[in-house]
């Protein structure tokens, strides 16, 4: 009803609100859209068409090359996301717990130290590590990134927890150990199962980290161990042969097509997990 | 006294208890001073030394630095990394508190022009990288596309163009993060007291002016926390330079992680590398301490 | 039931820290309830968590029936706590919420189902059983935090401060479920609180704390009657205690407090005789009750005329405030009192009662026998 009172200017306003939101979805969204056009497209129909223009016949082609080309790698990145990302998280859990429930002198000093890890260039850690994985038998294989992501993981699964259980009240632990529960039982048995939005939030931000990480990927594993995004730089940046762009772009979807479904089916608490590490980190 | 039966000493089962929580954080606090300060440490003391292809401990001293400070490709990298990072920063602010604003007017369908802002974030870099290579391909790309369209003098060729490659990882930086700013503000505009907004309309200040005057500056801790996100994600920034020019045309698109890549594990100059590493860390540092100091110092305001 | 003994109970959170609790001695019989009391910092929550085991003390001994139980794990003392956010497990619903503790201490299932049963008939919540604690209101989930303790049949319970979240109507109403159930149950109890309403109506001995020392230890009617200080004597009572600071005078032997309404003077004679006293700065306490209306003939009681200045009627009560002695001081009478501000009112005070504290210790001053002249004063008064 106040609407339709407003003077018209308002309106007015409010039409070019909407024109400016709508012109920036086109703006976020063509990349995807060219992406997906030109993946179906032949390879004439790259040269003679443009980046939107409807393929003349839709054609798989690129994207059976593509998973060809990727395919084995796409396993290799489900193969140290999964472990990874479970593993970090439970990690990460267990010491948001001991870090908000169980402080004890220095465990403050501790936060303080792993906190620092969030902020972390990797490029101080590149050498060191890579000389440790050598040592360990764990160089160039899925394992060895596993393990480097579950470390370099740590900082920001230890903060979500830690910053989720410091809003649990402690008189629930109290409670608990007068009820004659231990350290594990209260645990497994009080607080993780008030813990589901928490770990909803760090299983995708783990999830979406180690999918898209190419650093560690790109220095940690060569040949058969490589994760699917070193696997498609390399595939997009060779220089031999007859660039082939909708391969390339096949590529890029298979590569981004995990991270997006779950971007898309838990939205809520991937942006809760972008603004959570914002917060501290 | 005498008289009190002396039930003091725990059982063995209730000292583990006790210890439990220690022993569950060891792991990580292993982890965390080994795999974080000590390899910190290592790297600091290998850009002391003369490693090349392998890591050597002769010490060389400031020497790798000096290197270093000579080398034209890093004084290119660095200047990118300021030129790219500048803009990435200030246009993907600009954007993100636009978009936030304009979302904040009670838009219909808020929730799903929400999300098209925000799904790039979810991207991989290299998959970013990769599109926009595309899209910025002279010949192919844009530039055929709005030529096709009629506009017969366009010509987009900056991805060969060493003077204006660095734009085109702003565009690509720009396009994936600026939606995340977007959220950030978006939710602290949403923890702004309403009934300072309605005091403000009652005192007669138009919409803009209540913005820029007292909300935008009531979100000072929100608009740091974005500039530390994004400084840190360019200072980081590596497979989107990988993915959109690998450093070229020539180097003229290096940024400094992907010098300190090149050099350590391309072209086995380890020190120099570790240097480089070293020198990164530090510009870390000079952001975050500040930063830090600040959050601290208003903790102890409130 | 048992009896609960503090030794010499210290506190410290590390050197260089004061003390939290400084030389704590206590002692309640079986089935006795203890009040714990005192302003927030006093100390009386980690006191309180002393005992339940769940902090550690520094020095002394926590004696259940005769035995030191400092040295064990919360869940071995067999002592059952209600907190005051009540800490329900919001992951499940009631029933569980009271049987978790007895399968921690792995009671057969069956026995577990009874004693749910008995608790939840006992706090009238059967019908609550299958809630989850989110959909409870704050007097259920009290009930069934007070469930929870109960169907461990502890030696001991404690009560952190278990109302102070509830509106002023239930909290009435919850505290007297508290004496009822106790009245029927006589277990020992110890009870956290700041509420000086709550001490007196519950306990049988409370402890009045402040800064992590006890400062008076005893019944309600030893605390309120004879406060052990000017701490004491201020924190228990409502509308508080009158505290008139004056120099006392000596006249004919008897020692003499002079109170100046600004229209009147008067001579208090005090209810008792100790030397030294006189010409030394001291604060004169009075309730507000003990300050009545002179009646219309004299009966031998020092009366003094006084300004009304404010009047404020609580219903079962008329306050009204004068000046004496420049201090606002604070008179309960009786509701039918026809007074406005700006009246004269003739009131009288009864020496008997009057308290005397040091001004500078806070330090209760002459609690020595009565004078014999004073206990003509306090029968004419009482048979007024």
């Amino acid at each position: 009803m106040t609407r339709s009172l407003a003077p018209r200017s308002l309106s007015f306003s409010r039409l070019a609100i909407y024109s400016t939101l709508i012109l920036a979805c086109a703006l976020y969204l063509i990349p995807l859209i060219v992406m997906l056009l030109t993946s179906f497209k032949s390879p004439e129909d790259i040269r003679t068409g443009n980046l939107l223009s409807w393929p003349e016949v839709i054609t798989g082609i690129g994207w059976i090359k593509a998973w060809d080309t990727v395919g084995g790698y796409f396993w290799n990145s489900v193969k140290i996301t999964v472990p990874a990302v479970v593993i970090s998280t439970l990690l990460g859990a267990l010491n948001g717990y001991v870090l908000s429930m169980w402080r004890f002198r220095g465990s403050q000093l501790f936060f303080g130290l792993l906190l620092f890890g969030c902020f972390l260039p990797f490029q101080t850690v590149l050498l060191p590590a890579s000389f440790t994985l050598g040592k360990l038998g764990l160089a160039s294989t899925t394992s060895g990134l596993v393990l480097v992501h579950i470390v370099y993981g740590l900082a920001f699964t230890t903060l979500f927890f830690r910053n989720y259980y410091c809003s649990v009240p402690e008189a629930l632990v109290r409670a608990a150990r007068l009820d004659g529960a231990g350290f594990f039982t209260i645990f497994g048995r009080i607080l993780l199962p008030m813990s589901v939005p928490i770990i909803m939030v760090c299983l995708i931000w783990q999830f979406t980290q180690i999918w898209n990480d190419f650093l560690f990927g790109v220095v940690f594993a060569s040949g058969d161990a490589q994760p699917i995004t070193v696997a498609l730089n390399n595939l997009v940046n060779t220089s031999t042969g007859v660039k082939e762009y909708n391969v390339d772009m096949a590529a890029a979807m298979i590569a981004g097509l995990p991270t997006l479904l779950v971007y898309v089916l838990a939205g809520k608490y991937f942006l809760r997990g972008l603004t959570a590490g914002a917060v501290k980190g | 006294m005498s008289t009190v039966a002396t039930i003091n000493k725990a059982s063995p089962l209730d000292a583990l208890q006790r210890w439990l929580p220690k022993l569950v954080l060891a792991p990580s606090m292993l982890i965390v001073l080994v795999g974080f300060y000590g390899y910190i440490l290592w790297t600091f003391v290998l850009s002391f030394t003369n490693s090349s292809f392998m890591p050597s401990y002769k010490w060389v001293g400031l020497a790798q630095y000096a290197r270093l400070m000579e080398n034209d490709r890093w004084w290119v990298a660095s200047k990118n990394l300021l030129l790219f990072g500048g803009m990435f920063i200030a246009i993907s602010l600009v954007i993100g508190v636009l978009l936030a604003i304009l979302l904040d007017q009670r838009i219909r369908r808020e929730g799903f022009i929400r999300t098209i802002y925000l799904y790039p974030m979810a991207l991989s870099m290299i998959v970013t990288g990769t599109a926009w290579k595309w899209l910025l391909n002279p010949g192919l790309g844009l530039d055929k596309m709005l030529r096709d369209w009629g506009w017969e003098g366009f010509r987009l060729d900056w991805l060969v163009d060493p003077d204006r490659v660095v734009y085109c990882l702003v565009i690509a930086a720009v396009w994936q993060a600026s939606g995340f700013v977007m959220a950030l503000f978006l939710a602290g505009l949403r923890g702004v007291d309403q009934s300072i907004i309605r005091a403000a309309q009652v005192d007669g200040a138009s919409l803009p002016s209540i913005y820029l005057r007292i909300v935008l500056p009531s979100l000072r801790p929100v608009f740091f926390s974005a500039l530390m996100i994004l400084a840190h994600i360019a200072i980081k920034s590596f497979d989107l330079v990988a993915a959109m020019t690998a450093g070229g045309p020539g180097y003229a698109s290096d940024l400094p992680a992907m010098f300190m890549y090149s050099f350590t594990f391309s072209r086995g100059q380890m020190g120099m590398g570790s240097a480089s590493a070293i020198l990164m860390l530090g510009a870390i540092l000079s952001i975050l301490v500040p930063y830090l100091y600040s959050e601290l110092r208003n903790k102890r305001h409130d | 039931m048992a009896t609960l003994e503090l030794r010499n109970v210290n506190k410290s959170y590390g050197s260089g820290l004061p003390d939290t609790l400084k030389n704590i001695e206590l002692s309640i019989d079986s089935g006795e309830f203890l009040i714990l009391v005192g302003p927030s910092g006093c100390g009386k929550s980690t006191l309180m968590n002393c005992i339940a085991g769940l902090e550690q003390i520094s020095g002394g001994a926590i004696l259940v029936d005769d035995a030191d139980i400092s040295g064990m794990s919360p869940k071995d003392r067999d002592i059952a706590m209600v907190f005051q956010s009540y800490a329900l497990y919001p992951t499940m619903n009631v029933r569980d919420n009271i049987a978790f503790g007895l399968k921690m201490r792995k009671m057969p299932a069956a026995a577990i189902d009874e004693e749910v049963a008995r608790v939840a008939k006992l706090l009238q919540i059967e019908h609550l059983l299958t809630r989850k604690p989110g959909q409870l209101s704050g007097g259920q989930q009290q009930r069934v935090a007070m469930g929870r303790a109960l169907a461990r049949r502890p030696k001991i319970y404690l009560f952190d401060e278990p109302l102070s979240n509830l509106d002023a109507k239930l909290r009435v109403e919850m505290r007297t479920e508290i004496k009822l159930m106790h009245q029927r149950l006589k277990t020992t109890t110890v009870y956290v609180t700041h509420d000086q309403i709550e001490a007196m109506t519950l306990g049988d001995k409370v402890a009045v704390m402040k800064d992590g020392l006890i400062q008076q230890f005893g019944t309600p009617q030893q605390i309120y009657n004879d406060p052990a200080n000017l701490f004491v004597a201020s924190f228990i009572g409502s509308p508080p205690m009158n505290f008139i600071p004056l120099r006392l005078q000596r006249k004919d032997g008897r020692l003499l407090a002079l109170l100046d309404s600004g229209q009147a003077r008067c001579e208090l004679p005090l209810g008792f005789n100790v030397a030294g006293l006189e010409d030394r700065e001291v604060i004169l306490g009075m309730r507000p009750e003990q300050i009545a209306l002179a009646p219309a003939q004299a009966n031998g009681l020092p009366s003094i005329r006084a300004e009304v200045q404010i009047t404020e009627p609580t219903g079962p009560d008329l306050l009204v405030f004068v000046t004496l002695n420049q201090t606002k001081v604070c008179c309960r009478l009786a509701p039918d009192v026809p007074t406005q501000v700006g009246d004269t009112l003739n009131l009288q005070f009864d020496p008997a009662r009057v308290l005397l504290f040091d001004a500078a210790t806070g330090e209760r001053l002459g609690v020595a026998a009565p004078a014999p002249a004073s206990k003509d004063n306090v029968a004419q008064f009482k048979g007024r």
